[in-house]
């Protein structure tokens, strides 16, 4: 039904449609049109070139429409527009050649043209060189994105030319910059590569190891005799060593035809399968064939009369090695260049590690700060009044779904964080306070029977979240500010909302020990802490200290929720995966006291790391063996890194 | 002094008539036994209830009776099961094997029929390799004393470590739990050997076993109920006599007893294993029974699970810990299987499979604050079981906690 | 004591066993076997609602055979073993004439030999690793050749990517999916130092280590691509890492696999713009019975929910598993099993399923760029790819082939002309 009515609307818009007149861009494209709506990577080269060397003043524009999907082709003619969308099902159309508005058309008979990024990675280079030297800046910054992706020997030429008319500062360093590179990739002479070589030696970017270690590719060869002195010889390997087990030695003979092959178990089974007679194979009955050994003497058997191959024996693999020459060669021709890029990539890879070293540290720091923040309300509760809250991970949880539901209700993100950050306090302040009424202080001289009574209150509550916000996890949203990351070097990086994090970490530490040590809450904390009974005839409410504490601790759980909602995700599983991290964090520091906590989260952080940095492939076992080595600490150090000493210590 | 025992201790006559009763009418009502009025899955569930009980009275030794609140005896539990897995994957796979082998041409090599099994075992987590942990699985001897083996040995070097250093209290809970963590992270990895996630699966099928699974179900009610029975009766034996006065002693107050000369650790050490072992016991049986064990089924929630079965049921006796465990996990079966109609309360329906959970963490609390003894405090009533005067002596298991007098309000 | 036991063993007996059906045709019941409660509900009870809606949906066109359908759902709480436990009741208890259900490769696996036990019949929506043809199950999902093989060709070729990072979280889905491809990179000539892979654990949430691992692959001047096999909620934290570190889809492209629309709607996508997906459906798809199918599926769920690949797959197959039950004429599983080769129904992309003798599909590939919606913007669309129960591109299974209609066998040596084996070694 719609193809009529599209036909007719097509039928009208042809009827209106101008007197045929020059039209050498759509006549262009009505020749590639078969590659253009394929829209292969593989294939589109030609198109493109076709339109980018055809020397129209409108080549740029069409690359340009057509890269930002915003060419169209009318299926019933097979006319290009390029088109802006006016709603889901209107176009305005505009022509290739004129430029003209050809007005607003409904969309059915038009196919958009969606290039993918490889597509419009190809459009891009192609575009170079007319954006180079385009009055836009953003333009020429995209052709100078575009060169990066996709060098070619081709940009060298106008990239240089373009460099002394460049008026911004910032473009026309990036210029000189992608100058050098692609000096060091395509430069005609060898003097002027290795003086770029030497210009970026040490630079840890990845866009000059990019250039680099191409110039050191190799390739392993295998020769009869000495290496012929054409090739740039990177290193001599011989068969045998770690870089080149025997058996690969042989192998690569065997590949390159100058050595027989070997027998393999599969090659033997097949020989002896087909020629099995009767119920004997060379002699031997086929039911004994159940070991190597009679196999094997089979195999000989068959070997004797000639109707199989021959073993290679151990002497001749040998002779084979000994008379051939392994190296490895490089692919590009100059010595003088692999040599400069060698040194160059030297330096740059003791550069790479110290940064790797630095960035790890910082990852550490991260993860020791997160850590923190979810264990330091818990190293209140328990750490403080020996309270062991096993929802203290559900708190962290709500705290996550206040944010959430504050970004429902306020659209700004910074504005909605300012007020989650307050509101999520008030909230877990108000379930901690409620539940230290209601549960925890009838259970302050049974521990273990708190730990089973929060357990409970724990799989209630998340079940609670599961019914009211599903089990789909939610998202919440940093402020743009806190997107992107600080980008020291192209190794050390860090996001901002990690950084955020860090600090508030820090914050969160300062303000406990204003807390403890300066305010009357405090001082009663403690006092309550060490002896209760005696603080009390002081005339201090161990009742409404208690609740107090809990409170803070709850809330600063709530805090510590949204900021790792920011940066995880927000469901009702997301308390459960730090309340035992958290405890870990708590009990290796020291209980009852903040720095502990602190030296805990340090080291829990650090050690993770580390065990990741050892084993890249396989984070989970970095996390068994933290804990495997928190159980082993724990019988060293049973009170935690910094313990309480003297009557404080409890016992 | 057998007869002795059981004059002692009436309770545990009257379980095992209990325990041999339902075990009976369940076999003759069953699909086994041609009957049919219980169905054979019904029927899998209350044996793997039987084991479930089991492992309940192991936690109720450690817990109840030695005052360690071990929140990690599903790792034992898991590992019995991983053992006895081994031996029935391997064997299953080594019957396939070898009949599909017997169509080649030539005959395989033992070499070649162990790589073919470690494809087929190994093909789903990408690799083919018998890891070193699979040494034994070809003998059903021998992984049947790993059974008793392995978890006993993780226990004593986890008990030995921890006792050693005088954790305790709610340091050594949460020791426990990172424990069972970090085993379960361990089974996560595929490096591990045992299939990561996947487990080890198909384990309701016995190698060379014909039988319908209608009648290897009852088998396994069978040797559950006996495995329960004789663990019930070990464990009332073990707390019976002076050793039970002494693991009550180290309860009640670990410094006395210490101060009295005995060896703490040394008694602790023994019940935890001991408990340990009757936990990977009852992991063996339950698993051949649910069909499939993973890494999952010891994380750490498992194991406070059982921690809650023990409170709701009442610790410090066993046949509580054995009730606690049957009622618990049974009405959870059924909450959640969706059965429940849902009940509407006007405004609101109440669909129990989302409210459950809510339900059992709030009876949770409750249970904790106002009933201490749990279902089994029940008992009392009808035997109007005199209380012991304490003299106002602690009550609980713990420093501080709950007088007599208080107790009594 | 006695009596409490009994009392409480006997009541919930009673509760759980409802009596034995008699044999009787009507009504034909469904079972619905996905978990309501647990870490999977979050994308299984999607998938109960969606045969919810098919099951209402055949009942107002008149029912099956004549008779009313009836679905029977139960829950197996994301916990593997009860899936198996779940499978036995709705077959012996509940008398289900077919179940639809499972999504992850273990709970399918935990169901496997029950299922063959019982002579069950299931339809599995979920796209999964391969490796596995069972008589009683039909997989509606994608094979790896049906979405992982495609979407790494796309990179070869459309996107050029030389150098590949293979993330996945830590189970059997993912460690296969990327066995199979490191060994098909291999062969198209990609070197073994050319691919990275990690694996983490479910949930994962600091991703800092691996996301700057994968940026700095692109040191030797290669195009990085990432292969995703993360799930679920891992996802969130890496893709929200990826965009804090300013990783553009035109850098460094990622393809996930197990990223949907649902997937999407925990996130803000502002920044994942032009990131990848492959899938055999996509809820962007410009189709009139896709158009109509999200219409139902609104009216029925929620204005503010999304449709998605399993969603798709479970249409197909309740469509497949109606005609086959009409041409058998009979819900009797040997005869509807047989009747299910080659029944082809139309798929929501537009072209035609078919029910292969392997017991798998033929679906298109998709390619999809995310956009800021939260759609698929669908970009690559290949013809139907019949999908493939053992992947040729590793060596050990390279020889088995699976035709349940001519050989009989789902594990089927075509080196030594054998069957492996019928029943499936789980």
């Amino acid at each position: 039904m719609w193809r009529i009515l599209a036909a007719l609307t097509a039928f009208l818009l042809l009827a209106t449609s101008p007197e045929a007149q020059e039209t050498p861009v759509q006549d262009l494209l009505a020749q590639n049109r078969d590659l253009i709506s394929e829209s292969s990577r593989r294939t589109i080269g030609p198109a493109i070139d076709a339109i980018a060397e055809s020397g129209l003043p409108e080549a740029q524009v069409v690359l340009q429409k057509w890269q930002n999907r915003e060419m169209w082709l009318r299926e019933s003619d097979g006319m290009f527009f390029w088109a802006e969308e006016i709603d889901r099902d209107t176009l305005r159309i505009f022509d290739f050649d004129t430029g003209d508005d050809l007005g607003e058309v409904p969309d059915d008979d038009f196919d958009q043209i969606k290039p993918n990024s490889g597509i419009r990675a190809l459009i891009g280079a192609a575009l170079v060189r007319f954006q180079l030297t385009d009055p836009n800046p953003a333009r020429r910054r995209d052709a100078l994105q575009a060169i990066e992706r996709d060098a070619e020997a081709a940009h060298l030429e106008p990239l240089r030319a373009s460099i002394p008319d460049e008026p911004d500062p910032a473009i026309r360093a990036k210029k000189e910059r992608l100058e050098r590179l692609l000096t060091i990739s395509f430069d005609a002479y060898e003097a002027a590569r290795l003086e770029a070589i030497g210009d970026v030696s040490g630079d840890i970017s990845l866009d000059v190891r990019g250039t680099l270690n191409p110039l050191l590719q190799t390739r392993r060869k295998v020769v009869e005799g000495e290496i012929p002195g054409t090739d740039n010889v990177a290193r001599q390997l011989t068969p045998g060593s770690d870089a080149l087990p025997r058996a690969e030695a042989y192998a690569m003979l065997v590949d390159a035809d100058m050595a027989p092959a070997r027998v393999s178990d599969a090659d033997l089974m097949n020989a002896l399968t087909a020629n099995i007679d009767g119920a004997l194979v060379g002699g031997v009955p086929v039911a004994q064939l159940n070991t190597i050994e009679a196999r094997e003497r089979a195999y000989r058997a068959l070997m004797a009369e000639d109707i199989v191959p021959p073993f290679v024996s151990e002497e001749e693999i040998d002779t084979a090695l000994s008379t051939h020459t392994f190296y490895d060669s490089y692919l590009e021709r100059s010595t003088a260049v692999t040599d400069a890029a060698e040194d160059a990539m030297t330096a740059i890879t003791r550069n790479v590690g110290a940064s790797q070293a630095i960035d790890l540290t910082l990852d550490a720091l991260s993860l020791a700060s997160i850590f923190f923040l979810a264990a330091i309300g818990l190293a209140i509760t328990f750490g403080v009044m020996g309270v062991i809250n096993m929802a203290h991970g559900e708190f962290i949880m709500m705290g996550a779904y206040t944010g959430y539901v504050v970004q429902q209700v306020i659209p700004n993100y910074t504005v909605s964080i300012l007020v989650a950050l307050p509101l999520a306090f008030a909230v877990t302040f108000a379930a901690g306070v409620a539940m230290e009424r209601l549960v925890i202080r009838w259970l302050y001289d049974r521990p273990l029977e708190t730990l089973l009574a929060t357990f409970g209150i724990s799989i209630a509550l998340q079940q609670i979240a599961k019914n009211i916000f599903g089990t789909q996890a939610r998202p919440l949203t940093s402020p743009e500010w806190l997107d992107g990351a600080l980008v020291i070097n192209d190794v050390i990086g860090i996001s901002y909302i990690r950084i955020a994090i860090f600090v508030l970490a820090l914050i969160f530490l300062c303000i406990f020990l204003f807390i403890m040590k300066k305010t009357r809450l405090g001082l009663e904390t403690r006092a309550v802490t060490q002896n209760p009974r005696m603080a009390a005839s002081m005339g201090i409410n161990p009742d409404k200290v208690n609740m107090l504490t809990f409170g803070l601790g709850s809330g600063i759980a709530g805090i510590a929720g949204v900021a790792i909602g920011l940066f995880a995700k927000v469901t009702s599983e997301l308390g459960q995966d730090y309340i035992v991290q958290s405890f870990m964090t708590v009990v290796v520091g020291g209980v009852g006291n903040i720095w502990g906590t602190l030296a805990g989260a340090t080291m829990i952080g650090f050690f993770q790391k580390g065990v990741e940095w050892l084993n890249p492939s396989n984070t989970l076992a970095a996390q068994t063996y933290m804990i495997v080595f928190i159980i082993i600490f724990i019988q060293f150090r049973p009170r935690g890194i910094i313990a309480l000493k003297g009557r404080a210590a409890g016992d | 002094m057998r007869q002795s025992f059981f004059a002692r201790n009436p309770s545990v006559v009257i379980f095992l008539c209990c325990l041999a009763a339902f075990t009976l009418v369940v076999s003759l009502l069953s699909e086994g036994a041609g009957t049919g009025f219980i169905s054979t899955s019904f029927i899998k569930t209350l044996g793997k209830t039987l084991c479930l009980c089991l492992i309940a009275v192991a936690m109720d030794l450690v817990w109840g009776y030695t005052g360690i609140l071990s929140l990690g005896h599903f790792a034992f539990f898991g590992l019995g099961g991983y053992m006895i897995g081994m031996w029935l994957m391997y064997e299953r796979t080594r019957d396939i094997v070898v009949s599909s082998m017997a169509n080649a041409q030539i005959p395989p090599t033992e070499q070649e029929v162990v790589d073919a099994i470690g494809t087929q075992i190994f093909g789903v987590v990408g690799s083919s390799e018998f890891p070193l942990v699979w040494a034994f699985a070809d003998s059903l001897v021998l992984q049947l004393a790993m059974v008793v083996l392995i978890p006993g040995l993780l226990a004593l070097v986890f008990g030995w470590l921890a006792f050693r250093s005088r954790v305790t209290g709610v340091y050594l809970s949460i020791l426990t739990q990172a424990m069972t963590l970090a085993l379960s992270l361990y089974l996560f990895q595929n490096d591990s050997g045992l299939r990561g996630n996947n487990g080890l699966s198909g384990l309701q099928n016995l190698p060379g076993v014909e039988a319908s699974q209608a009648v290897v179900s009852i088998w396994f009610l069978w040797a559950s109920a006996v495995a329960l029975g004789l663990g019930y009766m070990l464990a009332a034996w073990v707390v019976s006599g002076k050793f039970g006065s002494v693991i009550r002693g180290i309860r009640d107050d670990e410094a006395r007893v210490r101060f009295l000369g005995y060896s703490v650790e040394g008694y602790k050490l023994f019940i935890f294993v001991l408990s340990a072992i009757i936990a990977g016991i009852a992991g063996a049986l339950y698993y051949p029974q649910a069909g499939i064990i993973n890494p999952a089924e010891v994380a750490p929630i498992a194991s406070i699970y059982l921690a809650v079965w023990v409170a709701i049921g009442g610790r410090g006796r066993l046949y509580g810990a054995v009730i606690g465990a049957a009622f618990v996990s049974l009405v959870s079966t059924w909450f959640t299987g969706g059965q429940v109609p849902s009940l509407d309360i006007g405004f609101y329906r109440i669909d129990w499979v989302e409210w459950w959970q809510v339900i059992l963490g709030l009876s949770f609390v409750i249970v904790t604050l106002f009933a201490p003894k749990g279902i089994g405090g029940l008992f009392d009533l009808i035997t109007d079981r005199v209380r012991p005067d304490r003299h106002g002596a602690d009550y609980g298991p713990d420093k501080g906690s709950f007088q007599e007098a208080e107790g009594r309000e | 004591m006695k009596f409490v036991k009994t009392a409480l063993a006997s009541s919930v007996a009673f509760g759980l066993c409802a009596l034995p059906a008699f044999a009787q045709d009507c009504p034909i019941k469904v079972g619905v076997l996905h978990s309501l409660s647990g870490t999977m509900a979050i994308s299984e009870t999607t998938l109960k609602d969606t045969m919810l809606m098919l099951v209402d949906k055949q009942n107002e066109k008149g029912g099956l055979l004549g008779c009313e359908l009836e679905a029977v759902v139960v829950d197996p709480a994301s916990d593997w073993p009860l899936f198996a436990e779940k499978a036995r009741e709705l077959l012996s208890v509940e008398e289900v004439d077919v179940i639809f259900g499972a999504w992850t490769s273990v709970s399918r696996k935990s169901v496997l030999p029950v299922i063959e036990e019982l002579n069950g019949l299931m339809f599995y929506p979920v796209q999964y690793e391969g490796e596995e043809s069972s008589k009683n199950v039909f997989y509606t999902g994608a094979a790896p050749n049906q979405q992982a093989i495609p979407a790494t060709d796309y990179f070869l070729e459309e996107l050029g990517v030389e150098k590949f990072a293979l993330l996945g979280t830590d189970y059997v889905y993912p460690r296969t999916t990327n066995n199979i491809l490191e060994s098909y990179l291999k062969e198209k000539g990609i070197a073994e130092e050319d691919i990275f892979v990690n694996y983490t654990p479910f949930g994962h949430s600091d991703w800092s280590k691996i996301v700057s691992d994968v940026v700095a692959l692109g040191a030797d001047g290669k195009k990085v691509g990432v292969i995703s096999t993360i799930n679920g909620d891992a996802n969130i934290g890496f893709y929200k890492e990826l965009a804090a570190a300013g990783v553009s889809a035109d850098d460094i492209p990622v393809v996930a696999f197990s990223v949907g629309e649902e997937e999407l709607s925990g996130l803000d996508t502002t920044n994942l713009v032009g990131h990848l997906a492959a899938w055999n459906y996509f809820q962007s798809a410009d189709t009139d019975v896709n158009a109509e199918f999200i219409e139902e599926w609104k009216a029925f769920a929620g204005e503010e929910r999304v449709t998605n690949d399993p969603m798709e797959a479970h249409v197909i197959g309740f469509n497949m598993y109606v005609k086959a039950v009409e041409a058998a004429g009979t819900t009797d599983v040997d005869a509807v099993r047989d009747a299910m080769y080659g029944i082809e129904v139309p798929n929501l992309t537009g072209g035609t399923a078919t029910m292969l003798p392997n017991h798998h599909l033929t679906k298109p590939v998709l390619i999809g760029e995310i956009q800021e919606d939260g759609q698929f913007d669908i970009i690559s669309q290949t013809e139907e790819v019949p999908g493939d129960a053992w992947t040729d591109y590793l060596p050990e299974s390279a020889v088995l082939t699976s035709d349940w209609k001519e050989l009989g066998c789902g594990m089927y040596n075509t080196e030594t002309d054998s069957c492996v084996q019928i029943q499936s070694n789980y």
